[in-house]
């Protein structure tokens, strides 16, 4: 038991990870990416300014890359992966990113999903300067964001109508 | 069949909202070595000196590949066969690569690039453009005895002597700045040697079939040998072509030499570092006015920044001559457009391809001149504006499509009510701290690539019994939903369930290379192709249907995934009629192909037929400055473009959306800060792209006039919607602070509001 509660772990959409020292020392984004294989968070600049790599750490959505593992050790960490559900349909959020056709390039779609899935914790009826607010820190050099705005308030009216 | 209006459909939307769509760099393969490039600290030098040996030798480190080591041609490019994939013996700018490390793992691969010694003498670094031209300069490229990479020309009529005889003359002097794609995903490859000796590239790039060529270029191997597939794109707005490809082309040859997988994934440093930028430009405009507020004469001079390499610079430049003085009717015109060899970094294409920079000067001079003659920009803009059957300043005479040029601008400026708040706009003086503006910008853009290239596309349909259908075509996904046009296109003109069709893994080794997925041609050309392909298919079923359904070929009809005769009591289903053309051994298979309308050019005069139709656009801005920051804050943006026909209404309004934003980047906070050739940062916490919370609510208005040039009647909305927002910001400053602001970006001085 006791060597059990000393081994670092790290939870990863519901899994636990055992840690080793190796793993650490990395940071969590080469960590989810490499080590795991959850290839849904994305690596779009490596100084924390895109978004790109957004998880859900106890859901707060941070960035990845400026995380190190170590720092995380007994933490919740959620990924894209994580949203799946058993029966394969998506979250309203997943869906409402479809239908307001908030996709283009897709590169930065998992980052905002979880920048709106934290906001929409916090709040759940946010007026549109409040999701621009929430997903600010969020870049995307596709849609000029107007259409991810109208994705997260679809999603609001759906999960709490 | 048609999607409901309104509905959007995209056929890797929920790949990629799932997170399972899978980029070049999440690919994996069994056995993969890790590739990473090593830059140079010189910017311009000589007799350049690589020492791989301790690099060699550095823990799991497989190879240190050099120019030595390079089978094929080091040297490539879509025009000039002079970009370096490796520096040889001269470094000409700070993205030159020396060397690749190969290694076990990238962490070691990064490790070992640290310890390649380089060195060289250095040379004197060419950077002002304008300076490069003068006899004194020293020579960029040893090519050529001048620092002139390209010069176009326009000579119509007599600008500089009608200039003489005009009412008003305007002088004004503009310019524009290095610019960054900034695509949210970094350029990577993943290259496999297969088994029958062909090397399968996965990459980021936008044009599969231009990689190929850079592959082949560097291996030194057949098209044939090289199969490249592109994983889905993360952005690319132009600039996914050269140093995309360059970066396969290196993987490759790392995957080659070594004869296992390679993964060579740049870092947003890397990238910044490397890739190509667009042109800042240098514009002076002389124009000559009638009292009418016609304008008569035009005699224009651009010089553009073309790095040391010349990539798409002739093509980027001729865009910029053709579309000289806007979207207006000239009958004097003397322009010379010039690029010039510096050791900054390379320019070649982004999105706009010489348009935003013409058309951030043309239409300030637009208002400068409305208010010179003391009347309502909208009137100088009508006087001016090419109209049905009227001629462009290349003496194309317009009248194979509905110019739609007043239509569009009218439609803007009542939604935003622009003459009523011109009339409010503050000047300088406000109660408040905030000065008050709203600006306007019109433009027109020649579809496709015009006289700048071979223009032709293609398509299969490959029809299953089963009746599944698989459909490719020459024009690639780079997010900006391609594909799912042409599956819309296909469902509409068969009259099938959408569900049906499956769009084509894309391969260079299916479909014809069907040129570059480039130039507002993905709509036009790809749906052109479609649409040939459609009518071959139908005349084949039709051909071996007919007798089934009991009537005349002719009269065969597709509809509600159906085969109908001329009434509906003689009809059969899709699959069916699948299963009538299995037992008669027919293949329901169709190549069609687009050969785009004639173009002309004369190079001497700058005259002909440039593009075989155009997109008509104007966009609209409210903003407000603050007296004391200088700070600009986009209100409200209007725009509306004339497509011909929308296909995917959403995506439509997301191109709006999304190229208006990159247009507002460089209006107001893009700039890539290079000094002698260095630059500042390599980041995108200082590269600055907007957010969310900087941008205004944007109303997007699709105008629709169906173009019988375009076998679909569709066009493309991709640059038209990021090339004309600059303008129409610095007319705003300008008629809220009444200063006149010529450079990108624009930045308020506070002081100068006092």
């Amino acid at each position: 038991m006791s060597a059990e509660q000393t081994t670092p772990v790290l939870t990863v959409n519901g899994t636990e990870h055992a840690l080793t020292e190796a793993e650490l020392n990395m940071n969590l984004l080469d960590y989810i990416r490499e080590v795991l294989n959850l290839t849904g968070t994305k690596n779009g600049c490596g100084t924390g300014a895109c978004g790109s790599c957004t998880v859900l750490i106890d859901d707060a959505a941070r960035r990845s890359c400026l995380t190190k593992v170590s720092s995380v050790v007994g933490k919740r960490i959620a990924t894209i992966e994580g949203f799946e559900r058993p029966d394969g349909s998506l979250h309203p959020i997943q869906q409402a990113f479809i239908d307001a056709g908030a996709i283009q390039c897709g590169f930065c779609t998992p980052g905002m999903v979880l920048s709106a899935y934290s906001l929409l914790l916090k709040n759940k009826h946010p007026d549109r300067e409040e999701i621009r607010r929430g997903i600010n820190t969020n870049l995307c050099r596709c849609t000029g964001y107007q259409q991810i705005v109208d994705a997260v308030e679809q999603a609001s009216k759906m999960m709490y109508p | 069949m048609k999607i409901p209006s309104g509905k959007v459909f995209r056929n890797d939307a929920y790949a990629k909202v799932t997170g399972k769509a899978k980029y070049s760099d999440d690919l994996k393969f069994f056995n993969m070595a890790h590739a990473v490039p090593v830059y140079s600290d010189y910017i311009h030098a000589e007799n350049l000196q690589v020492d791989t040996g301790a690099a060699e030798k550095s823990a799991g480190v497989l190879k240190v590949i050099t120019a030595a080591d390079v089978p094929g041609s080091i040297r490539f490019g879509q025009i000039d066969q002079d970009y370096c994939m490796f520096a040889e013996k001269k470094i000409m700018c700070a993205g030159d690569v020396v060397a690749l490390v190969v290694a076990e793992q990238r962490s070691q691969a990064l490790s070992a690039a640290e310890k390649v010694v380089i060195s060289a003498d250095p040379l004197p670094v060419v950077s002002d453009p304008e300076a490069a031209l003068s006899p004194e300069s020293p020579i960029v490229r040893e090519i050529e005895n001048s620092n002139l990479m390209n010069h176009h020309k326009m000579r119509r009529g007599d600008a500089p002597q009608e200039l003489k005889n005009c009412d008003i003359v305007l002088q004004e002097e503009f310019s524009t700045q290095f610019i960054e794609h900034a695509y949210m995903e970094p350029e990577s490859a993943v290259c496999v040697p297969r088994q029958d000796g062909v090397m399968e590239v996965y990459g980021s790039m936008q044009h599969p079939f231009s990689t190929r060529r850079f592959v082949g270029a560097l291996l030194g191997e057949p098209l044939s040998h090289i199969e490249v597939y592109q994983p889905p794109t993360g952005g690319g707005f132009g600039g996914k072509d050269d140093t995309a490809a360059i970066v396969c082309a290196r993987a490759a040859l790392a995957a080659r030499l070594l004869n296992r997988p390679v993964k060579l994934t740049y870092t947003r440093e890397w990238s910044i570092r490397e890739s190509y930028k667009r042109h800042p430009y240098r514009l002076n405009y002389k124009v000559g006015i009638e009292k009418s507020g016609r304008v008569k004469a035009v005699q224009v001079r651009m010089i553009s920044d073309g790095g040391p390499y010349l990539s798409v610079s002739p093509w980027v430049n001729w865009r910029s001559t053709a579309q000289c003085f806007g979207p207006y009717t000239v009958d004097n015109v003397h322009a010379d457009v010039l690029c010039v060899a510096t050791n900054n970094p390379v320019t070649g294409a982004m999105r706009g391809f010489g348009a935003p920079q013409v058309n951030f000067a043309v239409e300030q001079i637009s208002d400068i001149a409305a208010e010179r003659l003391g009347i309502s920009p909208l009137e100088y803009r009508r006087i001016n504006m090419v109209k049905q059957d009227g001629e462009t300043v290349t003496g194309q005479v317009l009248d194979t499509h509905t110019v739609s040029m007043e239509q569009v601008m009218d439609r803007v400026a009542g939604e935003i009510a622009y003459e009523e708040k011109l009339g409010r706009c503050s000047r300088g003086t406000s109660e408040g701290d905030e000065l008050y503006g709203v600006g306007l910008s019109i433009s027109y853009r020649g579809s496709s690539l015009g006289a700048e290239g071979m223009d032709f596309c293609s398509s299969v349909i490959n029809c299953q019994f089963d009746g599944s259908i698989l459909l490719e075509t020459g024009i690639h996904e780079n997010g900006q939903g391609a594909e799912s046009v042409m599956l819309m296109l296909l469902a509409e003109q068969l009259g099938v369930r959408l569900d049906r069709i499956k769009y084509k893994r894309s391969s260079t080794s299916n479909v014809p290379d069907g040129g570059t997925t480039v130039a507002t041609r993905g709509t036009i050309m790809g749906g052109g192709a479609v649409t040939a392909a459609v009518q071959k298919l139908k005349q084949l079923m039709a051909d071996n249907l007919y007798d089934v359904l009991q009537c005349r070929p002719e009269e065969v009809r597709f509809a509600d995934d159906h085969v109908l005769g001329p009434d509906s009591d003689s009809k059969i289903t899709w699959d069916e009629a699948m299963q009538h053309l299995f037992l008669k051994r027919v293949y329901p298979y169709a190549f069609g192909s687009f050969q785009a309308p004639d173009v002309s050019w004369d190079e001497e005069t700058g005259q002909g037929d440039a593009y075989f139709t155009y997109v008509y656009s104007c966009q609209a801005v409210e903003l407000t400055v603050n007296k004391s920051t200088g700070k600009i804050k986009l209100q409200n943006v209007v725009a509306a473009h004339d497509i011909g026909r929308a296909v995917n209404r959403a995506m439509v309004l997301g191109q709006m959306y999304g190229g208006i934003t990159q247009g507002i980047g460089m209006a107001l906070s893009e700039d890539l800060e290079i000094e002698n050739g260095k630059f500042a940062h390599l980041d995108l916490n200082h590269y600055k792209i907007p957010k969310a919370r900087e941008l205004p609510e944007m109303t997007g208005i699709i105008v629709e006039n169906p173009d019988p040039q375009s076998p679909s009647k569709a066009k493309g909305i991709g640059e038209p919607a990021l090339e004309l927002i600059a303008p129409a910001i610095a007319n705003a400053v300008y008629n809220a602070t009444g200063i006149r602001y010529r450079d990108m970006p624009l930045k308020v001085n506070p002081e100068d509001l006092k």
